[in-house]
Formats: C-alpha cells, structure tokens, sequence
C-alpha cells in the first residue's frame, strides 16, 4: 500500500488534470450538457390542460416523440432529396476539386495565384449571401442568363424545374466549397517529396501518368478527409435551400432534414419534436460518416 | 362634420381614460387572475418591439410619466420575437410588455406567457371597431390591445388601367374576366400573382369571404379551415392561377420588385401598408397607384379582411402588471400616443386615428390620391377578423406554406390543400390535448 503511494507522488501529481481541465469543462459545457438537455428535450411535450386556451405543460412521454420522428413520411421525403442533392453535389465538388488543385500544380501554370484565389474566393461568401445571388440569377424576370438566351433566341433554362431544382440548389454549395477542398488538396500536393516526381520524370512518365499513378494515390487521406467533409456538408444542408425557397414554389419549407427539423421546432413550435428528429439525424450522421471512413481505409489500404 | 364630432367625443373617451384612476380594476369575474397593485406606482417598465422608430413613442410616454420610465429593447423580426419572447418567459427575464402579431397571441397566451387584461381594459374598448377589438380577445378575455391594422384593399396601376381602357373590378367575378382581359390584350402583362406562400395573406382573403378558420364553444375547438368560404375563395385563385391568367409565384422577391415596377404585374390585392412597401419597391411609379376596396364576393357586400397588424399586451411573468398596463393602454389609444404611431408610418387600431384629421394628406407615395387615407379609413370599417385565432394558427400557417406552393406548382385543386391543412390542424389540436368539437 504505501508502495503504491509512494509511487503516485513521485508522478506527475495533479498537473495534467488541471491542463486538461479547460478543455475537458468546456467540452462538458457546450456539447454533453447541450446534448444531454437535447435527450431530456425529446422525451417530453407540451399538453394541455384546462379548457379553451388551457395551459400547456411540459410533461414526460417517453419515446413518443421518437415514433413520431421515425414514422414521419416528410422526413423521409426530404431525406431522399437531399440525397438527390448529394449525388450531384458531393461527386462533382471533389472531382472539380481535384481537377483544379492537380492543373494548379503542375508546372509552367502561369498566374497560379491569381487563379487560386480566385476559385477559393466564393468559399468566403457567406452561404445565405451565395443562395440571395444565386437566387437573383435564377429567377427569370431578373436573371441575366434568361436575359441571354432570349436574345440568342434560345429557350431559356428553367432554373426551378422538378429535376433541375437540385442541380440549382446543388451549383450554389458547389461553388461555395470547391475552393475550400482544393486548397486543402492543393497543400497536401505542395507538401510531396520533389523526389517522387523527379524520379517520375526520369522515367519518362508524363504529366498525366504523374497524376494518375504518383498524386492521386498518395493524395489519399486529404481525399478521404475532404470527401467526409462534403459528405457531412450535405447531410447538413440547410441555409442554400432554406434561402432560395423564398423565391420559388419549388422548395417546400421541409426540403431536407434540417429545414423539416427547424419546421418542427420554430413554425410550428414544437421544439420536443424537433429534438427527436435532431437526435436521429445526429445518430445517422455519425454512423453515415464513420462508415464513409470506413470503407475509404479500406480502398486507401487496399490500392496501397 | 360627423366625422369631427366622432372624434371629439372617443377622444373625451380616452382623456377619461387616462384620468381613470384604476377603480374598474379588481376582476369581478373570478376566472381571470385580476392585476393588482397601483397602476401609477413608480415603475421602470421594459418594452419589446420591433416597430421602426418607436423610440420616439416611447420618449413622448417618458417626458410625461417621469416616475413611470420605459425602457425600449428593439428586437427583429416579428415570427423571431415570438420565441425570444417565450424563451426569455421560461428564464424569467422576459420584458413586462411586448408588441405581437394577432395570429401569435394565441401560442403566447397557450404557453402562459401573456397576461389577462380583461379587467383593465374597459375604458378604451370603446376606441376600436368591434372587428378589430376581436383581434385580441378570445372566448371573452382579452390578452393584449390592437395597435396597428393591416385592412385589406386592391392597388392598381391606374395609368395602365386607363390605357387599356379597363375599370376597377368590383367583384371577384368582374376580378377573374379582367384577369383574362389582361392577357388576352398584353401577353406581357398579368393582373397580379397569387403568392402561396404568405398564410397571413390567405387568412385575410378567408376572412373577407366569410370563413371561420377557430371558434370556441363550449371549451371545445371548431376548426373551420376547408369551411365552403375558404374552398370557395381558394378555387378561385385555383381556377385562374392553373388557367394561366394569374401568376403564381411568390411576392417580395427581386423579380416580383421587377416586375411591380415595370408594369408586367398592375394590381397587389393588400393592406394599408402597401403604399410603404409600393415605395420601397418600386419607387418609380410614384403616383401612378391607386387604391380601391378589394372586389367582393357578391355586388351587394361590402366587406375586407385583415393582412398583418399588431398588438400589445402585459407579460405573465411581469411584477409591475398595472403600470405595464397603463402604459399599453396609452400607446394603443391614448390620441396623442395614436398621432405619433402614424407619425412613425403605423396605420393605427384606434379608431381616432384613423380618419384624414390625423393622419393627414395621403402619402407622398400616393400623391395622385388625395383622398387615400378617407378611403382607407372607410374600408377599415368593414373588416371582419375570425371569431377567434386558433391555438396552433402557426401550425395551420405552416402547412398552407408547405403545401399550397406544391399546389400551384403541380396545377392542383388549392381547394384540396384546405382539406389537408384542417386535417393537420385537428390532429396536433388533438395530439396537444384540445377538445375539438
């Protein structure tokens, strides 16, 4: 016994504890608690009590709100649509990403940081302020595309069209976040041995042969880490939609997850509701991004 | 001179009213909680809203009361106010008086959070038309003060009626052959939209049709949404929407800005507030609007509905309740406080401050109407509201926003969207434990 003692005085004492404490507090405080209180949310109601007005009450009713949520046929809607929005979204932003970042690194590219900033500078635009533009250039009255294609005596695109919409909704995040994943490609292709391409190069391989076999390969975990970004990116989408809808009839107030979630909660006040739905879509969210990763290592290892 | 006389005497009414000394104060009917305490205790009151310039309002009450001060805490948007308000009614910090939308009452009062000033209120109940005083009061008690009204009537581009040689519809009928007559001379050109995605607008025309959407009796619910007036209006605007005569996209966008001012869209069925809005939209065609009563749904009617519009009541959490309700009382019909809320650009629930006398020449804006407040003043006499606003109007307002865009869309009956929502409405009614008769 007092072996042991002796042994924890000689160590590091209470030092780590109190370094680690900030962090550990503020974890508790602004993610258990609000996790915690969001659970406590979603196992309540408001009822009523007394007559006419009467008073609500919160009371506890247990999985209710949770069956409400999973046998909820507006959530599954929305859950389709925004994987809609996902297949043209996620695809197109890593591969319009990479293609970028791969061009901008190869050599003799004039004007590379002028045309780096450039396709990075939407990502500095606000969601909602890209949806209002994007929303402006949309609407035919306004739109200076619609303008374009009546001069040309062209039939103008309909922007909000059934299967266009999503390609619309999709354009705007796409625009906001390519600039982003490409940075972070771009740095991890910056960050390469030269040896590895110099070697290439007295091999004889091609520029193309060098991207093909040599980055993409060894660009691997930035690809994984920028994929699961875009994935969770779609799985939160929310301001892109929920701006445009003021302007078309196309865009319903419960388009995907989010907007039915905050539908739930702010319109029709019912913020036990929203927190079941909330909780759901967290849980999917985790499992949807630690399977991403998943199978990603699993190619990642594989092709290595 | 009526008119003068009218006025001479509801504004005797108020100075008795504001002379009250708080004698009427003591609820006699035991169902409501009385307010007690001296009404002119000295008292720093906290006031929510989000009016534009209504500090000045509030600075003519503080001159007057130096022992009875109001601070003013601006807040945003109107829907946002609603669960600040709550919010901030759970934490206790919750402000002692607070302005809301009529259709926001009733989730306040549900949630205990607006204070019954039936027993308080009796000296100005006489400065409102009884369709107005309706907005606030629900199976007999009344929660808070109408303070501005949003009476609905048609704006029309009146150069452009004259050049096309067409005159004001009268009737909804006249309204739908007009609508045809427009496209049939100017394929450019549309009578107006019908935006379905503003329930607030949709309530309004409800109501001018006659509907009954909420009504109390006997402490059980009856929810008239797909009632034969709301079905009747909404296959209306189903009929010219799906035909191609109307359009059918939303109002406040930059497009329908475009198309309001340059003449694609010549009429906007709206409220009294329009002429502000017209302003700040399409400023060009300053004097180019006027205003005439909506068109009706039969020749011999005479009626409007209500779009907007806003009132103010005493919180429940609030320990001053009798000084916050003097203080509502005042802003909401005292002449003087009335004068400043036009002043401000509020078109005021008193009825003194409705006629010309008060509110002066028109609008600049509508410079080439000089009788445009006279005008809107006698409109504003002949609007009805519902019997009462539901406990979950926000619900039923979520779903015709949900819904009725998908309509128009698809080019599907809106009438069948009644069906929908009433069958929404009744069952979170129900699910929230409200007897539904």
């Amino acid at each position: 016994m007092t072996t042991v003692s002796r042994r924890r005085r000689r160590g590091p004492g209470a030092a780590p504890y109190l370094m680690a404490l900030p962090a550990v507090v503020l974890f508790i405080a602004f993610f258990l608690i609000p996790i915690g209180y969001a659970i406590w949310l979603s196992l309540h109601a408001m009822r009523v009590r007394g007559k006419g007005f009467g008073v609500r009450t919160e009371v506890f009713v247990g999985m209710e709100n949770y069956v409400t949520a999973i046998t909820d046929s507006a959530m599954y809607e929305a859950l389709v649509r925004m994987l809609a929005y996902g297949v043209i979204m996620v695809p197109v932003t890593m591969g319009l990403a990479l293609s970028f970042a791969l061009m901008l690194d190869v050599p003799r590219v004039g004007l590379k940081g002028f045309t780096r900033i450039s396709i990075f500078l939407p990502y500095a635009v606000p969601g909602v302020i890209a949806s209002v533009l994007w929303g402006f250039t949309y609407l035919p009255a306004v739109s200076p595309i619609t303008r374009a294609f009546t001069e040309l005596g062209l039939p103008a695109p309909d922007f909000f069209g059934d299967v266009s919409i999503y390609f619309s909704i999709a354009n705007i995040a796409i625009w906001g976040s390519v600039g982003f994943n490409m940075v972070v490609l771009y740095t991890a292709l910056r960050a390469m041995p030269a040896e590895v391409y110099e070697a290439a190069k007295i091999d004889g391989a091609s520029e193309w042969q060098i991207a093909w076999r040599i980055k993409i390969p060894l660009l691997a975990p930035a690809l994984i880490m920028t994929s699961v970004f875009s994935l969770i990116g779609m799985l939160q989408v929310f301001s892109e939609p929920n701006t445009v809808k003021s302007v078309t009839n196309s865009i319903t107030p419960d388009w995907v997850p989010l907007m039915r979630i905050y539908q739930q909660a702010f319109i029709e006040n019912d913020v036990y509701l929203g927190s079941a739905t909330s909780v759901l879509l967290a849980l999917v969210t985790v499992l949807l991004s630690l399977a991403a990763l998943a199978v990603f290592r699993l190619r990642a290892r594989r092709s290595a | 001179m009526r008119r003068r006389t009218l006025l001479a005497t509801s504004a005797a009414t108020m100075l008795l009213a504001a002379c009250g000394n708080g004698d009427d104060e003591g609820g006699e009917n035991g169902a409501a909680p009385a307010i007690e305490g001296d009404e002119n205790a000295p008292a720093t009151i906290v006031f929510w809203s989000w009016a534009e310039n209504i500090q000045t309002v509030v600075d003519l009450w503080n001159s007057k009361n130096p022992t009875q001060q109001v601070q003013l805490s601006g807040q945003a948007a109107s829907d946002e106010l609603v669960s600040k308000f709550l919010t901030a009614s759970k934490a206790g910090n919750a402000p002692d008086v607070i302005q809301a939308e009529y259709q926001a009452l009733p989730t306040l009062i549900t949630n205990n959070a607006l204070q019954d000033i039936t027993s308080v209120i009796d000296p100005i109940k006489g400065a409102f038309a009884e369709g107005t005083w309706n907005l606030t009061s629900f199976s007999g008690a009344t929660y808070a003060i109408p303070q501005d009204v949003g009476p609905m009537m048609l704006f029309y581009r009146e150069d452009i009626f004259t050049e096309m040689g067409f005159s004001v519809p009268k009737t909804w009928e006249e309204f739908g052959v007009l609508a045809k007559a427009v496209r049939a001379k100017d394929p450019a050109k549309y009578l107006t939209t019908f935006s379905p995605g503003d329930a607030g607008w949709l309530a309004g025309f409800a109501q001018q049709a006659g509907a009954n959407w909420w009504s109390n009796a006997n402490d059980a619910w009856k929810v008239g949404i797909n009632d034969e007036a709301t079905k009747k209006m909404l296959a209306f605007w189903s009929g010219l929407v799906n035909a191609g005569d109307l359009l059918g996209d939303p109002m406040y966008t930059p497009q329908w800005n475009s198309q309001m001012s340059d003449g694609t869209i010549i009429a906007w069925p709206s409220a009294v507030w329009g002429a502000g809005v017209l302003a700040g939209v399409t400023p060009g065609t300053k004097g180019k609007w006027k205003v005439a009563p909506l068109p009706q749904w039969s020749a011999s009617e005479n009626v409007t509905g209500f779009w907007g519009g806003s009132s103010t009541g005493v919180a429940a959490s609030s320990k001053q309740k009798a000084p916050a309700a003097k203080f509502a009382r005042w802003i909401t019909a005292d002449p003087e406080a009335v004068a400043a809320l036009v002043k401000i650009g509020l078109y005021p629930a008193a009825t003194v401050g409705q006629g010309a006398d008060m509110l002066g020449n028109a609008p600049e804006y509508m410079s080439n109407q000089p009788d445009y407040y006279t005008t809107a003043a006698a409109i504003a006499k002949t609007a009805r509201g519902f019997d009462s606003w539901g406990p979950n109007t926000n619900v039923a307002y979520g779903a015709f926003e949900d819904l009725l865009p998908t309509a128009v869309k698809n080019k599907t009956d809106f009438a069948a969207v009644a069906d929908q929502v009433q069958t929404t409405s009744v069952d979170d009614l129900k699910k929230q434990g409200y007897q539904v008769a």
